[in-house]
């Protein structure tokens, strides 16, 4: 099994360090308010974690799909934008 | 307004196949035409599959086969219903697709993205990237008049506002023109371009020349949830992915990474895929709600098009054909007003709604209307008939002691047993139904 890291590592990326294109608007809803966390599991570059209770988002390897956003219908809790101009995934096959 | 302040025809927000086919048309009339692409280059942002049909382009460049970055002709094309083990499929390969210009092709999206927006620039338009649109301009009376970008004094004013920002249109939504998408309304698709010697592409598939296939399949790859995965062969690569609708994958707890290998790993698509090397591991969500989830088509001096209006043909898995069409149909619309000195108002750009009518994107879109919903509630259609087909197969091929009308009569049982008389009954009918 070919982990997602293993997958990210073949992508091109312009990294905009300690700027990140998405924010979680209030941890604590994810924490304690949320039960399916279902950006954990959906989100396909694994940018999302869950542990010891405590959601966690590096968003280094985002493929700017969107998922994270569209899939936490229910709380919104989800700021999401496209990194600056410029910066970001840089697909050669797309 | 100040004065000196440049003014453009046409604002095209993005560069992917809607937007270039937009700016393209516009341009070559003559219209003063610019585009803005967040990416490095058009195509540096944009996934698909991916597959070209040549119509949809034709109508637009018809010559581009003579430039355009084409990968293989699809001269034949697969359908797997898949179990874990095994799947039933079907094959349509045919010499005509050789014969007759192509009818559809394999691209790589970044360079054929890449060739596009060349065109769009040699007729004229100004293509400006690294530039992200972060919102409309609108006059007191609510009119979008331009738009303002990620830059210092960034507004820049038009008469007309095409978004083709795709699937997550964060300016439209932004800006109110549309609802943010849902997740029971979009699929998921993640894919690797997966890299082998042209001669084992053509070796394995059967192919020589510029040929190329393509397998769709479904079935228990997808788990359970409402989905597909497809495979396109590529002159040196193997485009391999799969898809499903947000609302499933929601719903459980394998990752999408997984589920791809997973897909990898089945034993009829292992083998294809052998000793390949991934050089490429993308993500992109796709708007599958259909004609019932289509936004607010157009307004006060804007337009929506591709996948940023949700132009996409689930069923036949057409998108980029409907984004081009789209794309085109918005730019005519605006030449047909200025022919006639008309302004960009809600009512005069109705007849871009008018046309998409009379067009393969509205028709093809209304036709299957009901396919979303059908396959949301109906879920039999995705996992109980492909492993009742795969297991009469199993039955029916394997030689053994029992009389053929044993066995028969076994498949049918099995059928029956799953989903009742009446409920094959009602499935077929479903079926008819949702597809009229």
């Amino acid at each position: 099994m070919m982990k997602v890291e293993e997958k990210l590592f073949q992508n091109r990326y312009r990294v905009d360090a300690d700027r990140p294109h998405i924010r979680i608007k209030n941890e604590s809803v994810c924490n304690d308010g949320c039960v399916s966390r279902a950006c954990v599991v959906c989100c396909p570059a694994g940018c999302w974690s869950f542990e010891e209770g405590k959601i966690g988002l590096i968003t280094d390897g985002c493929l700017e799909c969107g998922t994270c956003r569209v899939v936490c219908d229910t709380h919104g809790n989800v700021d999401w934008n496209y990194p600056r101009a410029g910066f970001g995934v840089l697909f050669k096959f797309g | 307004m100040t004065q000196n302040i440049e003014k453009f025809d046409v604002i095209v927000v993005g560069a992917g196949p809607a937007g270039n086919a937009a700016a393209y048309t516009l341009a070559k009339a003559g219209k003063k035409v610019l585009q803005l692409e967040r990416g490095e280059y058009p195509g540096s942002k944009n996934v698909q599959g991916a597959i070209l049909y040549a119509d949809a382009l034709e109508k637009i460049i018809p010559d581009f086969r003579d430039s355009a970055p084409l990968e293989r002709t699809v001269i034949e094309q697969r359908m797997w219903v898949m179990e874990d083990e095994s799947y039933v499929g079907t094959t349509f390969r045919s010499d005509r697709f050789n014969q007759m210009p192509g009818n559809r092709y394999t691209i790589i999206r970044a360079r054929f993205d890449k060739w596009f927006s060349e065109q769009v620039q040699k007729a004229g338009a100004l293509v400006i990237c690294e530039m992200t649109v972060i919102a409309l301009l609108r006059d007191a009376a609510g009119k979008v008049i331009g738009v303002e970008v990620d830059r210092e004094d960034g507004k820049i004013y038009a008469d007309t506002v095409i978004l083709a920002d795709g699937v997550n249109s964060l300016v439209a939504s932004r800006a109110g023109l549309r609802d943010d998408i849902k997740p029971a309304a979009v699929a998921l698709a993640v894919k690797e371009t997966i890299f082998l010697p042209k001669e084992t592409v053509e070796a394995r598939f059967n192919l020589k020349g510029s040929e190329g296939v393509v397998i769709e399949m479904l079935g228990s790859i997808s788990q359970g949830m409402a989905g597909t995965a497809f495979l396109y062969t590529n002159k040196d690569s193997i485009s391999l992915g799969i898809g499903c609708m947000l609302s499933d994958m929601k719903a459980q707890n394998t990752t999408p990474a997984e589920l791809l290998e997973k897909l990898k790993q089945h034993p009829s698509v292992a083998p294809l895929i052998a000793g390949g090397e991934t050089r490429e591991y993308a993500a992109h969500l796709i708007p599958e709600g259909g004609y019932h989830a289509l936004p607010e088509l157009y307004g006060e001096g804007w337009l929506l098009v591709g996948d940023s209006a949700g132009f996409v043909n689930a069923v036949h898995r057409e998108g980029s054909n409907l984004a081009m069409t789209s794309g085109r149909l918005a730019a005519e619309t605006l030449l047909e007003l200025g022919e006639k000195g008309l302004p960009s108002t809600a009512a005069n750009l109705a007849r871009y709604k008018a046309r998409l009518e009379d067009s393969i994107v509205l028709k093809d879109l209304k036709k299957y209307r009901n396919i979303p919903d059908t396959l949301h509630s109906q879920r039999q259609f995705l996992s109980d008939y492909p492993a009742l087909l795969n297991g009469a197969a199993h039955e029916f091929f394997t030689v053994d002691g029992q009389d053929k009308a044993t066995k028969e009569k076994a498949i049918f049982n099995a059928f029956r047993e799953r989903r009742s008389l009446l409920g094959l009954l009602g499935d077929a009918y479903r079926l008819w139904r949702a597809t009229r």
